[in-house]
Parts: C-alpha cells; structure tokens; sequence
C-alpha cells in the first residue's frame, strides 16, 4: 500500500472515530444544557428556570456579561436554601442569536422541564412565541422583545417586566423635551435597520408632533459598523440638535465615535438602553473621549447595591476571582442579576399562590402580580398587573461623567398614556 | 463481499435503467426510508428537532446542489429565495387562509420566479461574477422584505402561521411535524437522484462542463440555467416555507447572508453533483453544532476557566470550524465521495483493487 493511501486512511479513521465519540457522547448524555452547582437546598422538588443566552454571535458582549449575572444571582439563591427550600435548576443554552438554534434550545429546556425562560434576545421571543404560548411557558424580556408585549391580553405568555423600546423612546424624547426647555429642537433617530431598530418609530413620530419637535429617522443597515453616511446626514444636512440612538452590538461605540469626529456635542446624544455599557464606552476610546455621553438604564449601575455586595461576597467565600460583570462591566451584569430575581420572583409568587407543584401557568400568574418589587434599590418598584406585562416602564437617564456612568435623573416613566394607548391600538389592528 | 454486483442480470431495458439495479439497493433503500419514519420512536424528543431541522436543510441544499453541483452556477443568494418561500406561505396561510398543501407549491413557484429574475445575470456573467451577482439578490431581497410592509407584515417583520393542516388533520406534534418534514424531503431527494439523469439534468452537466460545446451540439444555454435558477429556488422556496411552518413563524432575520454560505458549506461539505452528499453535508452543517454544544456541556466541570460557559460556547465554534477544515482536507471531495471509498473498500474486501 503506498503512502498516500495509508495516510488518507488513518486521516479517515481519525476523523471517523471522532464523529462517532462526538455523537455517541452527545447522544448518550441526557443533560443538554449548563446547570449551576447546588448549594444547600432542601429536600423539595428542584424548579427549572432556563435561559437563552447569546454567548456567540453580534450581541455576545451583552451575553457574556448578563448571564453570568443571571447565574450568579441563582447560585446566591441556592447557597441560602434555594427559593422556599426549592432549589433552582437553571438550563442555560448558547444559541448564538439564531432562531433555528434558539428554537431546538427551546424543546431541550421543555424537555428539562422549564418553567420560565429568559428569551434572551427580540428575534428569538418573536420566533418562540407561538410554541411558548401553547406550551404555556412564561418569556421573560426584559428592556427588548416585543413592546406590544405591555399588555398581556394578546401575548399572554411574553414579559417585558422592564421599559420596552415604546417606553424608552418616550423616556428619551422627554429627557429632550426638558432639555430644550420649550425652544424647537431638530431631533435624530439613528436606529438599526431591523424590525427592532424600527419598533420605536411609531411613539418617537407621535411625540415629536405633540411637543413640536422636528424628527428625522436615519437608518443603518446590519451589522452597523458602518455609519460614516448617516453621521454626515445629520451633522451637517440635517443639522440635530440632539441625536437619540437606537443601536446594540459593536454599533453604539462606532456612533460615538463618529459623532465626535464629526464635532457633534455628545452630551447632545442619548442611547436606548443597550447602547450605554462600558464595553461601548471602552470600545468608544475611553470613559473620557465620550465624557457628556447620555443613555438610558432599566437597572441601576455599579457594585453599590445590597445584592450586587451579597454576591462578591460569596465569590469570596467560595475563593473564586470576581468576573469583569462585577467589577468593569456592570451594566450587563447588573440586568442580568435583574432578570433573575424578577423571574424568581415571579415563581416565587407562583408558589404562594398556585403551590406546588410549580408549572408555567402558574408562574404567568405569578409574573402578573408583583408588587412593589425593588431589589434593594437595583431598580425602580415594579409592579405588574395581566394588563401591564412591562411594569411600568421606568427608566432613568445617565450620563458619562468623570470617568463612571452617572444618574442625572430619577427614575421616571414619561408619556405613559400615550405608549399605553399605542399599545392597544397595535394590538387592536 | 455483500454488495456483489454479479449475477444481477436485466431483460429489460427498463429494469437496466432503474435507479437502483441491485437487489440489495432495493432492500437498504427500505430499510432506510423505515429507520427513519421509526425515528419519533426510536429517538428522545430532543433528537426530533435536530431531525426536523436537518430533514428541511436537506431540502435546500439539493436544491442547491442542483444549481452550484449539476449546473455550476456559483449561487450565494440561496437565503433570499428560502425568504420569499417561507415569506409567501407565512401570507398565504395568513391572509388568504389557504391551507398547507395550496402554500407549499405556491411557495416554490413564487421562489422559482424570483429564481428566474435572479438568474438573468447568468446569461452574461460565469463563476465568481455571477456569485457576486446573487450576493446582490440576496441584500436586495433582505432589503425588500424589511421594508415593504405588504410583504413583511409591519415594523416587526413577522407573520405567523397557523399550524400546517393536511385536510382534517392538524399537525401538531413534534413527532407529527417531522414526519411531515419528511415525507416532503424524500420527494425532494428521488426528484433530485433522478433529475441528473433525465434529459434537463444532463443539459445542466454539460452547461457545467463546457457550455460552448453544449451550445454547439444545441442545448440551449442560457434558457437551461435560467431553468436550473428556478428548479434550485423552488426547492429553496418549498424549504423555506416548511421552515416557517415548523417555527410557526417567518422573521426575516432567520435569512441573512450567513444561511446562505451555510447552504453553500453544506453542498460543498457533502459532495457538489452528489444528491446524497448534500443531505449528508445538510445533516453534518445542521447537526455537528448542536451535538458539539451537548458533548462540551458534558465536560464543563473538567474546564478550568473562569467563566465556563463562555469559553464552552466560544470553544464550540473554533471546534466547528476546525472539524470543517479537518474534513475537506482529508476528502476535498466531500463527505459523499468520502462515503463511496468506504464502499468500494468493502466492496472489494478482502482483495486490495
């Protein structure tokens, strides 16, 4: 046998014998999904609480740093006896921002038995929404998803729980309203063109009217790495006074950029929530080449909150190093301790009310009746009814200064009525 | 030593022209089609979705292999006519409330005439040219699906569908929607084994091969790949539709550029001109991730990193990528010609040639 085939046949064999351990080892497992490590929880049935976390693909900057978060905040959970002696179960699946994965991550974690799940991201809570409405399983999305969402008639099963995009705009427009103090402003809408870059339109257009603003919308293509153009069209062009900016991924810190070249007042520019993480200040130049810059937060910032401390105490105790979320990054990390203390309070709720065994109808009906919820000031008291899946919808307005991310204003939820009224006509027609 | 080719004698020219001649094909061709309608029984229900999701995969990527493998038409606009497919069923079972089996073909007509316009560059332009050309198709087709709101159904871009109904019955279960998934794939893949051979499938290959003699000896060029745009987004449009069928929902972020080198992968991994080979190269593309995600879930514990579950999903597709590298360079002709040694080793055992 000559060398050539020899080789190409131990080349075969090697691949052949890793397919077949790839396979047989994948398919022999049972377990498809990470599971945090129990701590002491008692002898009650374990809840499965899953999340889809995009920890590859264009958001993985958010991904990586909100469900460590999210993990952390279970593991706290289970270390003090887990919820109500139940101990948390959490399947947490990388889908990579793609629907077809998200969607067989979905029937893994039905398959666990999951009772809540973080649709971690709008393209995948859009695609799911059938499947968890027949299946009965609560969504949680907090601060994206669907904003029609706010009221829970037409999507029973989809939570806000946090300023959709119609709150948000509103919050933004508002915060630029006070700003102008009643002088006519040019305003820019610089939004990513894809359907949830566009979902705010509609509120932004009808706001605009009512306080006399002139809007203009400036679009910018996936992935929005790209927007030497739209910079140009409103600095020079249109000439805004203020710019509000709708962009996720690797595109805020290229706006921020770009503005600046371009000469444009950044404390003039005001982001949608995720558009204001350290990550973009950083990839911007530096908390001082963007100092003015303004965004909104759904969450608070930082590590000084009772639960934020809590758990750097327990990396402490179990003498682990502290992950960048609880040091750097916090914006993400602060959203994903967020998610899941609102999610655990949703079962919890469904406990009280509906007892064991826990399902997901009851959890929707836990979700539908918080009250007052504040994680130690982490957020605004969120209280959410079947009509009011968002909770309010309250943001606050930070700022880049001195080096940090700072509160210029407290929390608030403008225009209420308007969005609520929107809301309704959206899901009427 | 099984598979003996001797002694098979035809009378017929009939029986000689069959697609599988060998008694024994008959058999595991059988065999094979009942593992896999056994397979909701057989298999846990995780399983099904990878099934599903391979079975509509393969749709597509016969399709394009019949464009990029039979016809050689580079083609990277495969994701645009999967679009319009699920796109035109989604508002057809929406609007026009028409049911699944009025959907699905009019899914694939709607895509064979996009096909059709998409294809008109062919007529001037060869090999990478062209590429760019459906690259240009498929931006222009994402574009056109954001921003007409007839066609994409509001800001949000989605429609959704009702369940599939095949007359009084619903398709409901996980179980039920594969074997739906199917039963459409196995008529995608005898047409597609049989199309080579018949007299459009052999104008495709000589077009492939050298279309000025295939003009000289009166095939008709440019109509034949006009022809084979079509055939290939029908195919495309019938497996987007299925695709939005099985999600319940068509979001026009299920179709960017990145599906459509996806497709391309598939066809290339698995064989190009090989049928088999793209259900094959649609089972590795489809599959290997998501088994690579479980095998590394398995082992997490074993990882001494800090954030595990990052470094796992980053792992997963370095590992994708090199297993994909690793394959075309011990078989740069893909997995099908890779499978056709394997056969001829036995066939042959336990002689050497």
């Amino acid at each position: 046998m000559d060398r050539r085939t020899t080789r190409f046949r131990s080349s075969v064999g090697v691949l052949a014998a890793a397919l077949v351990i790839l396979l047989g080892a994948a398919c022999g497992g049972s377990d498809g999904g990470n599971t945090t490590k129990s701590g002491s929880a008692g002898t009650k049935d374990a809840i499965t609480v899953g999340a889809l976390c995009p920890r590859t693909g264009p958001v993985e900057i958010i991904g990586t740093n909100l469900c460590v978060g999210f993990a952390d905040y279970v593991e706290l959970i289970n270390s003090k006896g887990g919820l109500e002696g139940h101990e948390i179960k959490l399947v947490d699946i990388d889908y990579a921002y793609e629907v077809p994965k998200g969607v067989a991550a979905y029937e893994e974690m039905k398959r666990q038995g999951t009772v809540v799940i973080v649709c971690g991201g709008t393209p995948i809570a859009l695609a799911l929404n059938d499947r968890i409405t027949a299946d009965k399983i609560p969504c949680v999305t907090p601060g994206f998803g669907i904003a029609e969402a706010t009221d829970g008639a037409k999507y029973p099963y989809q939570f806000p729980l946090a300023a959709s995009y119609f709150s948000q705009a509103a919050a933004a427009l508002d915060h630029v309203a006070s700003e102008a103090k009643g002088k006519k402003v040019k305003v820019a809408f610089l939004h990513l063109d894809n359907p949830s870059g566009k979902e705010p339109l509609p509120v932004m257009e009808q706001l605009a009217r009512e306080q006399g603003m002139e809007l203009k919308t400036f679009a910018v293509p996936l992935p929005g790495l790209e927007l030497g153009a739209q910079i140009t069209d409103i600095v020079s062009r249109f000439q805004a006074d203020w710019v509000v900016s709708h962009l996720f991924g690797r595109a805020p810190s290229v706006a921020i950029k770009g503005l600046k070249q371009a000469g444009f007042p950044l404390d003039h520019v005001i982001s949608f929530v995720w558009g204001i993480a350290e990550p973009d200040i950083e990839a911007a130049g530096g908390f001082a080449a963007a100092e003015g810059y303004k965004g909104l937060q759904f969450t608070g910032v930082g590590q000084d909150f009772p639960v934020i401390k809590e758990i750097q105490q327990r990396y402490e105790a179990r003498k682990l190093p502290l992950p960048v979320g609880l040091t750097k990054y916090s914006v993400y990390y602060d959203r994903g301790v967020f998610m899941a203390a609102v999610t655990l309070e949703g079962v919890r709720l469904a406990l009280e009310t509906g007892g064991e065994p826990v399902t997901g109808e009851k959890v929707k009906v836990g979700l539908e009746s918080i009250k007052d919820f504040e994680l130690g000031g982490l957020v605004p008291p969120l209280t959410t009814a079947p009509s009011d899946h968002e909770g309010g919808g309250f943001t606050q307005v930070v700022a880049v200064r001195d080096g940090k991310l700072v509160p210029i204003t407290d929390w608030a939820n403008p225009a209420r009525d308007t969005v609520l009224a929107l809301v309704k006509a959206r899901n009427a027609g | 030593m099984i598979h003996r080719e001797c002694g098979v004698i035809k009378t017929t020219y009939r029986a000689d022209m069959a697609l599988y001649p060998l008694p024994l094909a008959r058999v595991t061709v059988v065999v094979t089609v009942a593992l896999l309608v056994a397979v909701p029984w057989l298999l846990p229900a995780k399983y099904l979705v990878w099934a599903s999701l391979t079975g509509i995969a393969a749709i597509g990527a016969v399709g394009l292999n019949l464009l990029t493998g039979s016809a050689g038409l580079i083609s990277l606009g495969h994701g645009a006519f999967l679009a319009t497919g699920a796109y035109t069923a989604a508002n057809m079972a929406a609007r026009l409330h028409a049911p699944f089996w009025v959907a699905l073909p009019a899914a694939g007509l709607v895509a064979a005439i996009l096909g059709i316009v998409v294809g008109l560059p062919s007529r001037r332009v060869k090999g990478i040219y062209l590429a760019v050309a459906t690259i240009a198709a498929q931006f222009i087709t994402e574009w056109v699906i954001n921003h007409v709101t007839w066609i994409s159904g509001g800001a949000q871009a989605t429609v959704s569908l009702p369940p599939p109904a095949l007359g009084p019955i619903r398709i409901d279960t996980e179980a039920e929607r594969y074997l739906l998934i199917l039963a459409v794939a196995v008529v995608a893949v005898v047409v597609g084994l049989n199309f080579n051979r018949s007299r459009l499938g052999r104008a495709f290959v000589a077009v492939r091969d050298r279309d000025l003699a295939a003009d000289v000896i009166g095939v008709e060029v440019g109509r034949t790949k006009l022809v084979a745009f079509a055939v290939s987004s029908a195919y495309a449009g019938v497996a987007g539709a299925l695709w939005a069928y099985y999600l319940g929902v068509a979001n026009y972020e299920m179709f960017t550029i990145t599906v459509s080198i996806e497709y391309l992968s598939m066809v290339i991994l698995g064989g190009l001109g090989s049928v088999v080979g793209s259900v094959y190269g649609a089972a590795f593309v489809t599959v290997l991730p998501l088994a690579l995600r479980d095998l590394l879930e398995r082992f997490r514990d074993l990882i001494p990193v800090g954030d595990v579950a990052t470094f796992v999903a980053q792992l997963r597709l370095v590992l994708f990528g090199s297993l994909i590298i690793a394959f075309l360079v011990t078989e740069p002709e893909g997995l099908a010609r890779l499978w056709r040694k394997v056969k001829d080793y036995f066939r042959l055992w336990p002689f050497r040639y």
